[in-house]
């Protein structure tokens, strides 16, 4: 045996005894002073070898031997602070990792709150603030050649990143400040960066190191949900660090790599989330993509299908990364392919939740604006294959919104692959969700961004860059006005601010007056005149006509509703669609029972397009809504004298009639909070006028809910037609809200319960939300005592089916619709109870 | 910063009915003798003049004298209780008005059946300027009042052929008493007559249809004329008494019946067959309102000396607007 090592045995045993037995507090200091000469850190150090041996067999020990003695009576032997100084010292000094494990089990082992539990945690504290982390971290990069290193790693793994969780647990109320996750971990962050720092120096030096202890403390600290702390501390540094050196960045990269691939999605996703660019993802990544497997599965398929909660900046970096090597663009034309198959499969559209959708085709988008039109013509007919099933099931959506999805991506793919051919283009509405997703498809907005912007500063996101385009757009918009503005005062010289012209958008050519003056005659004109002027006057003048002679109307209604409903734009007249849903309307408001009788029979007859069939949902829904309006009458004529105004209301609002029609009433019930508390007010109006609906709601509800499941051949509302079903479905919700008060409720709702029993299930998100919306007014509209006399089991089902619906539906608005319906179930339970008592 | 949304045009401030006919004349009267009674008179198709208080909006008197032919042009003399009228039973009536009274005090026959309008040139002296449609068909007759003197005919070259006069308008420069004559012709020209050397000092041709109705600011020495087509004309008249054209303004709707400028020369209002009220501003001829709110042609446009518009119209309305006032 190496008589120095036994020395140092020796030295040791002895101190421990001295420490164990003696209360001297003289002996005690000099015995430990003596054994600090160990540590290195005195005047007179040992020799290298004790030294070496101190630390790897006793160190441990001695310091444990040093927690037992720990106490108040203990420190309180050297009244100068001495002793509790020298105590520190060991544990700051010595070996960090020893240190560290001895403090962490000592205070595991320490029982509740005494004085003890608390210095240590000091200590802890203490040891943390004097990067004492970043020594013991450093350690473990280096190249270990001691036996069972491995064990001792992961026990400092899980101690180093469990931390804050064991202090908190140990030391509940009494916790310190600094043990609080969002403390430690970006305390953590600025260790590690030290620490590479420190193993960057060390390369440079010649020396080897390994990163893979830093790698497999980050991995732990992402997965256990803390990514945002660390890397908000750790992600601004590397930027700067890596930007023009390649050791720091092969540093970074080796860093990453060594994830483990367990934690290996935790960390990617933090990281994407937390860098400002596709920049600066590739500086700290590399070709991750390419060299690891989980890392290719995370950002091509987790990040791109299975996640849709990111931003629209974090899908941009992530994109562009893959897009700026050229050994990740074939990724980036596999994930395009992918998206699209993705986007285009009719299973997606039909189940996926619109922000899902919406993700999707923000990142087709992009993709599309990384690659050039020579990549892709390798996969041409695929993606316009993928593109043309896509646009199909898009435009077969019932909800506008994925329409318009389909339409925009459409359109910018076409372009994209065909740029010479002629532009597909669709009509859509110029709104948000349109120009952001545009905006997106503008290539080079988001690489020259980044390359201006450089390394540290954060690309400008899609919003910003909208922002400053519009900027743009109102800035030469302002441009023309001073333009204007010095023209006008040449000529004005004295003051024309008076003079402000009044809108004059209403002055349009008179066209010669030449409407009917009966109903009978317009009817004519309507379906015989080949004078176009005198058609369209007829026409404009109808809904007046009606409402100002009942008695004609009546004589004809029927007649007149026939050729209505089959009267088509023969001239390009502004707002036709409105005029004839107003004339519609007019008529069966006049003669509700007969005209409700046979459009309803009409809905379900041969022959018929779509367009004809949504028709008359919409104009029973307009026309039940004015007749359940108390004092309904007197509005119409008013109406007509408007003259100029109304028709271009008419022309603005006419696309959106049929939608807002009923919208407004499905808003209304929506608000029933607002209409209970005012209940008191029109009830009694309404008892001074009857609501006219009350006796011809049967007219309008029964024949449209008895056919729905005959399936005609060329009408199956249950198979290809389910946007006609949802806006039935809608329709139906709608009378049955509007018969509110009218004796036919109860039958109707009962209809309606179990016409919404048998569709509860339908895989269109449109009908469901009709469905659910026909239940809330199901129970708005019944009396409460009938719906629990009369519906009690239909009740039942429906409130198991809403709780489902309200837990597990794919539509946001779909859970929504179904919590508040159950709502408005236990406000019912809650008013019959005070009546059973 | 966008460009705020242009308001609405605005609705008339009151509506006079009652004339159960097509108004076919408006002239504002009272003012300073009437003591803050302002009077508005309307002439209207069934032959009836109506004198309606502004402040009650009630007809205070209605005067039958045209046997039940319409009325076709009302002018008040200055400083005076005095109202012509002037109807299509070939008569230009003279009524007074003085302290409640309603009969006609004279009378002139009319030798032409045309619609043209007359024209009073009377700066309140006692003997005014009348002129009227004449004979000939193409000529204007130009009578002294009260005497009912002729003063002369004004008879155009025999090679001109510009048909029936439309549109009368007499006056006088400020700097010269010789009183000078507009007349809108037929043929869509609009000529200048020296009325005391019975010769046109010229003629511009400015319309392509029948002028109907023109007015003529003697300060800015500018006039404007509307016609059954298109287009209002604009033209001035310079030192040595020639008439331009200085700018014509397309209209959506064609036919003018009428046109007036207000007294304060700010602003014009044409009376459209489009049933609208159109109102420029007379400077620059800025589009600055349509007024939509009549339901058949408008046959006439008043302004008030306080800046009141009147407009009727053949849907029996008499609409009256408060645009651009002062306050």
């Amino acid at each position: 045996m190496d008589p120095a090592l036994s020395v140092v045995r020796l030295t040791v045993r002895e101190a421990i005894h001295t420490l164990s037995s003696s209360e001297d507090c003289g002996l005690i200091l000099s015995t430990l002073r003596f054994l600090k000469r160990y540590l290195g850190e005195t005047e007179d150090p040992a020799l290298p070898e004790e030294q070496e041996e101190f630390a790897t067999v006793h160190f441990s020990a001695f310091l444990r031997c040093l927690v037992i003695k720990l106490s108040p009576v203990w420190l309180e032997l050297s009244p100068d602070g001495q002793l509790e100084e020298l105590w520190d010292s060991f544990f700051l000094k010595g070996p960090a990792d020893q240190a560290f494990l001895v403090l962490m089990e000592a205070l595991e082992s320490t029982a509740g709150p005494s004085f003890c539990l608390m210095k240590m945690a000091q200590l802890l504290a203490n040891f943390l603030s004097q990067r004492r982390m970043a020594a013991l971290m450093e350690e473990q990069c280096r190249p270990q050649k001691k036996p069972g290193f491995t064990l001792l790693q992961e026990t400092l793994l899980n101690k180093v990143v469990g931390l804050p969780d064991h202090l908190g647990n140990r030391l509940q109320q009494d916790n310190l400040a600094l043990f609080f996750p969002q403390n430690y971990f970006p305390l953590l962050g600025e260790e590690v960066v030290r620490v590479l720092q420190g193993i960057v120096d060390a390369l440079r030096g010649g020396l080897d190191c390994s990163v893979s202890f830093m790698s497999r403390v980050l991995g732990k600290i992402c997965i256990q949900g803390r990514q945002k702390e660390i890397l908000d501390v750790l992600v601004p540094q590397l930027t700067v660090l890596t930007q023009g050196s390649c050791l720091w960045q092969r540093v970074c990269w080796r860093l990453m790599e060594q994830v483990p691939d367990r934690t290996m999605e935790a960390v990617l996703i933090g990281l994407v989330e937390a860098t400002p660019g596709p920049e600066v993802l590739s500086r700290l990544l590399g070709n991750l993509v390419v060299k690891s497997k989980k890392a290719q599965f995370v950002m091509t398929q987790k990040l791109l299908f299975l996640q849709y909660q990111h931003t629209t900046p974090m899908l941009q970096s992530l994109l562009g990364y893959l897009a700026m090597d050229s050994q990740r663009r074939p990724l980036l034309i596999q994930a395009l392919k992918e998206l699209l198959e993705t986007w285009g499969s009719s299973s997606a559209v039909r189940h996926a939740p619109v922000t899902q959708q919406h993700y999707l085709s923000a990142a087709i988008l992009i993709c599309l604006a990384h690659l050039r039109e020579p990549e892709l013509r390798d996969s041409q007919d695929e993606l316009l294959a993928s593109m043309m099933a896509g646009v199909k099931c898009h435009l077969d959506s019932s909800l506008p919104t994925v329409r318009r999805l389909g339409m925009i991506v459409a359109e910018i793919i076409s372009s994209q692959i065909h740029p010479e051919g002629p532009p597909l283009k669709f009509q859509y509405e110029d709104d948000e969700l349109s120009r952001e997703l545009l905006a997106l498809a503008i290539p080079g907005t988001s690489d020259s961004s980044t390359v201006l912007a450089g390394g540290s500063a954060p690309a400008p996101t899609a919003s910003e860059t909208l922002a400053k385009t519009m900027d743009d757009g109102v800035e030469s918009a302002n441009g023309s006005d001073p333009q204007v503005g010095p023209q006008g005062s040449d000529s004005d010289l004295d003051s024309d601010d008076e003079f402000i012209p009044y809108d004059m958008s209403g002055d349009i050519e008179l066209k010669s007056n030449k409407a009917p003056l009966y109903v009978r005659d317009c009817m004519e004109v309507l379906t015989s005149s080949e004078d176009m002027e005198r058609w369209e006057a007829a026409l404009r003048a109808l809904e007046g006509l009606v409402y100002r002679s009942p008695e004609a109307t009546r004589e004809v209604s029927v007649e007149l509703a026939k050729v209505l409903l089959h009267l088509e734009e023969r001239t390009c007249v502004s707002g036709f669609e409105g005029l004839r849903q107003r004339a519609l309307v007019a008529v069966i408001v006049m003669d509700p029972a007969r005209v409700a009788e046979y459009l309803t029979s009409q809905f379900y007859a041969l022959n018929y397009s779509l367009r004809q069939r949504l028709d008359i949902l919409d104009v029973l829904t307009l026309s039940a809504q004015e007749l359940s309006r108390p004092g309904h009458l007197k509005r119409p004529t008013q109406q007509v004298s408007c003259g100029s105004g109304a028709p271009v209301l008419a022309t603005s609002q006419a696309d959106c009639t049929g939608v807002s029609g009923w919208r407004t009433v499905v808003e209304e019930r929506i608000r029933s909070k607002t209409r209970r508390f005012s209940k008191g007010f029109p009830r009694r109006e309404l008892a001074s006028s009857p609501s006219e609906f009350n006796s011809v709601a049967g007219y309008f509800f029964f024949p449209l809910i008895q056919h729905f499941d005959r399936p005609l051949v060329t009408f199956d509302l249950l198979g290809d037609d389910q946007l006609v079903l949802g806006r039935l479905t809608h329709t139906l919700a709608a009378l049955m809200y509007l018969a509110i008060n009218t004796t036919v409720a109860v039958s109707m709702g009962k209809a309606l319960l179990e016409f919404v029993w048998v569709l509860r299930f339908h895989v269109d998100i449109y009908v469901r939300r009709g469905l659910l919306s026909a239940v809330s007014s199901i129970l708005l509209s019944v009396p409460a005592e009938r719906l629990l006399g009369d519906l009690s089991d239909e009740l039942l089902e429906a409130r198991s089916w809403l709780a489902d619906v309200a837990e597990k539906d794919v539509d946001e608005d779909c859970r929504e619709q179904a919590v508040r319906a159950l709502l408005l179930l236990e406000r019912l339970k809650d008013r019959l109870l005070p009546l059973s008592h | 910063m966008a460009v705020p949304l242009p308001l609405p045009p605005p609705g008339p401030q009151f509506v006079l009915r009652g004339t159960q006919s097509a108004v076919n004349a408006l002239h504002f009267g009272g003012g300073a003798q009437a003591q803050g009674r302002q009077l508005l008179f309307s002439g209207s198709q069934s032959g009836l003049v109506h004198i309606w208080s502004l402040q009650t909006r009630r007809t205070v008197a209605t005067l039958d004298g045209h046997g039940g032919q319409s009325v076709t042009w009302l002018q008040m003399l200055p400083q005076s209780h005095q109202l012509l009228s002037q109807g299509r039973d070939l008569r230009l009536c003279l009524w007074d008005l003085a302290e409640g009274r309603n009969a006609i005090v004279d009378s002139v026959c009319l030798e032409s059946v045309a619609f043209c309008r007359s024209s009073v040139l009377a700066e309140g002296q006692a003997r005014w300027l009348l002129a009227l449609p004449g004979k000939g068909s193409d000529e204007v007759q130009i009578l002294e009042m009260p005497s009912k003197t002729s003063v002369c005919t004004l008879k155009p070259e025999a090679d001109a052929k510009p048909g029936m006069p439309m549109c009368l308008g007499l006056w006088q420069a400020e700097s010269s008493p010789r009183p000078l004559l507009l007349a809108g012709y037929e043929d869509g020209s609009v000529a200048l007559w020296d009325v005391w050397e019975r010769k046109v000092c010229s003629r511009v041709s400015c319309h392509e249809e029948p002028v109907m109705g023109l007015d003529f600011d003697s300060q800015k020495a500018r006039g404007v004329s509307g016609s059954a087509g298109k287009a209002l004309a604009v033209w001035s008249l310079n030192g040595q008494q020639a008439l331009q054209v200085c700018s014509t303004h397309q209209l959506t709707n064609p036919g003018i019946s009428d046109i007036t400028v207000r007294p304060d020369r700010k602003i014009l209002a044409t009376a459209g067959w489009d049933h609208r009220i159109r109102v420029f501003h007379w400077r620059t001829m800025k589009p600055l309102a349509v007024l939509a709110f009549h339901s058949a042609s408008v046959h006439c446009v008043a302004f008030a000396t306080n800046g009141l518009l009147a407009a009727g119209s053949k849907d029996q309305r008499i609409s009256i607007w408060s645009l651009y006032q002062r306050t």
